[in-house]
């Protein structure tokens, strides 16, 4: 068993956590010759997860702190704000949705604004799985992919057999991406191979479509939690894995997000698997956003800087994103009303 | 030699409630009329007008839905602190302006009745700027005035507590809200002014004070699309076409300079505000 598991020696990487995409090591290095470990019981999946090193959250606060001092102007600001657009998934998760809501947003992803057509769409729209069919069909010919929340979203708190049925009835109705909850009450309690046993269920269930596993960071409560559940979904087949719902007051945060870069980063190293990111939640301001995308270039480097592998999920950031970009254009401060609400 | 530290004061910008240093970290000298140091006060930056803006934006939708009597209350209440630290006041406009206390202490009293008098006005606008219009049909017919909204002042550069007071609290008592420029040279009763207002239940953003070199910060407070009108009294006639020119992109309502101050004139209360017109039909 342990000759199976070869990842225990290449996770010794990790234990530099705080290491740096240096301009000649551009991104990370794939191992095309090695695979994602089989994992076939709770013991085996537990031993892989007892060689990841603790996170240094000191170490971590502080890289995030450092790198948000980077100040990224002119036509880089320019290049950032058009790259950020084009990874918005944008987002509208209310109980009072309706058809008529989604069509708008639906539009607004395809063209964020009529003004200029310059502008990239976004990467997907993201609803709740009954209104996928809709998304759909108004989208109908676009790149912009539908993207459906699904597994008793947000909480999770339901049965195995019902979370599938969601996810398979999203993916009937058309949706290209899953974006699943794990099941945070497991985790903490430490029935992991159950929070494995799901997402590789519920990757089964979700055929071509892509599954993006959402951690909801802000219940984990530690750094050390959200890389022992990054590996978790990445190991069970995630193609992405999610900070949060958005729905709980902890959302994204920088230092989540740079573990979570780093056991991406990790992972592609051990396995030859690349995983994407996305956060969620709370990230309203073009500059955050633009501290994010440094924080990708920075971890893990330029390979990641596609909506392929890295998403904000959002709904008033792209509001701001525009306008943001008028004022690089115009020079002036832009009236926030100039852009559509949702 | 005294045996205490000096405790001297910095002089700070009022954003949205708060009073930063620039966001610059900059900061300037301010001298007396006699040329001695006198303070040391912020010297503002396009970003910190950048956020008056915002909290300015946020703020006026607040303050014109509160009803009219509490904001005569509000703007009254600033009349009383200003009224408990006249002594202050008086100090500084002495020095600032140059003038004798008497001169210094008239100048703050006629200020602080200034502010009482436009208190009394905030419920009376209505009457006096709106009304009834007399149409041929089974209409009424209401012309009411409302705010602007969000107004940029550039204060008058010599009258450092009078001239900002007419400026400043005219665009407030209408229910707008303001990001003020003060005078460059004698920004610090302006200052002080600012700082009463935390004690008087202004609700945070209402009025956003900027220190700082006018020529630096007028452009960027005039280009600013976010902002309804432009109040130019502290700009000299060169600078003032220039911001009106720039003001010209966002179709800003501007107010030129050189406008003599009339005494109990409602010139500047109606300055900034709008006339919506509106029909309603007349019931059995």
């Amino acid at each position: 068993m342990a000759k199976r598991l070869v990842i225990g020696s290449v996770i010794s990487v990790s234990t530099a956590p705080l290491r740096l995409v240096t301009p000649e090591d551009h991104s990370v290095v794939i191992q095309t010759s090695s695979q994602v470990p089989r994992i076939e019981s709770e013991t085996e999946l537990r031993s892989i997860l007892a060689t990841l090193s603790g996170v240094d959250s000191v170490g971590a606060e502080a890289r995030v702190a450092k790198l948000a001092t980077r100040s990224i102007k002119k036509s880089t600001k320019m290049a950032a704000l058009d790259l950020a657009i084009s990874m918005v998934d944008l987002t509208t998760l209310e109980g009072a949705d309706t058809p008529g809501k989604v069509t708008s947003l639906c539009t607004k992803a395809m063209r964020p604004s009529p003004m200029d057509l310059s502008v990239p769409s976004v990467a997907a729209v993201c609803v709740y799985p009954d209104l996928v069919a809709h998304a759909r069909s108004v989208l109908k010919g676009s790149p912009v992919a539908v993207a459906a929340v699904a597994t008793a979203f947000p909480s999770g708190r339901a049965s195995l057999m019902v979370k599938l049925m969601d996810v398979r009835e999203a993916v009937a109705n058309g949706a290209d991406e899953i974006d699943m909850v794990i099941d945070r009450g497991a985790f903490l309690s430490g029935r992991i191979g159950q929070v494995y046993e799901e997402i590789v269920a519920v990757k089964q269930v979700c055929g071509k479509a892509h599954l993006k596993v959402i951690l909801e960071t802000g219940e984990l409560v530690t750094y050390d939690n959200v890389r022992k559940a990054s590996w978790i979904a990445m190991l069970a087949g995630a193609d992405f894995i999610k900070t949060s719902t958005g729905k709980v007051p902890v959302a994204a945060t920088q230092p989540v997000a740079l573990v979570m870069l780093e056991a991406v980063r990790d992972f592609a190293e051990a396995t030859g698997q690349i995983v994407g990111v996305k956060v969620a939640g709370g990230i309203r301001t073009s500059k955050d956003a633009i501290r994010y995308l440094v924080l990708v270039n920075e971890t893990v480097g330029s390979t990641w800087m596609t909506p392929d592998l890295f998403r904000f999920g959002a709904s008033s950031l792209l509001n701001d994103l525009l306008m943001q970009r008028l004022k690089q254009q115009r020079g002036t401060y832009i009236r926030p009303d100039e852009f559509s609400g949702d | 030699m005294s045996d205490r530290l000096e405790v001297r004061k910095t002089y700070k910008l009022l954003i949205n409630g708060a009073f930063p240093r620039s966001e610059s970290g900059r900061s300037y000298e301010v001298m007396s009329a006699k040329g001695e140091f006198l303070a040391n006060a912020a010297q503002g930056s396009r970003k910190d007008v950048r956020d008056a803006v915002v909290g300015a934006r946020a703020a006026q939708s607040k303050w014109w839905s509160a009803s009219a009597y509490n904001r005569g209350q509000v703007i009254y209440r600033l009349a009383e602190m200003a009224e408990s630290r006249s002594d202050e006041l008086v100090e500084f406009v002495k020095l600032s302006e140059g003038v004798k206390s008497d001169v210094a202490k008239a100048t703050v009293a006629k200020s602080i009745d200034r502010i009482v008098w436009y208190a009394g006005w905030t419920d009376k606008i209505s009457q006096v700027l709106g009304g009834s219009n007399p149409v041929a049909g089974p209409f009424y017919n209401f012309s009411v005035p409302k705010p602007t909204g969000v107004i940029g002042v550039i204060a008058p550069q010599d009258s450092s507590l009078e001239g900002f007071v007419e400026c400043v609290i005219a665009p407030i008592a209408a229910g707008n809200s303001v990001i003020a420029l003060a005078s460059e040279k004698r920004p610090v009763p302006a200052v002080l002014l600012g700082e009463m207002t935390e004690t008087s239940d202004f609700p945070a953003g209402v009025l956003n004070i900027v220190t700082g070199l006018t020529s630096e910060l007028a452009p960027g407070l005039s280009s600013h699309e976010d902002i309804d009108g432009l109040d130019l009294e502290g700009a000299d006639e060169a600078l003032a076409d220039e911001l009106a020119f720039l003001a010209a992109g966002s179709i800003k309502r501007v107010l030129r300079p050189g406008k003599k101050i009339q005494k109990n004139s409602i010139h500047r209360l109606r300055a900034f505000v709008e006339t919506s017109t509106v029909w309603h039909t007349i019931g059995q």
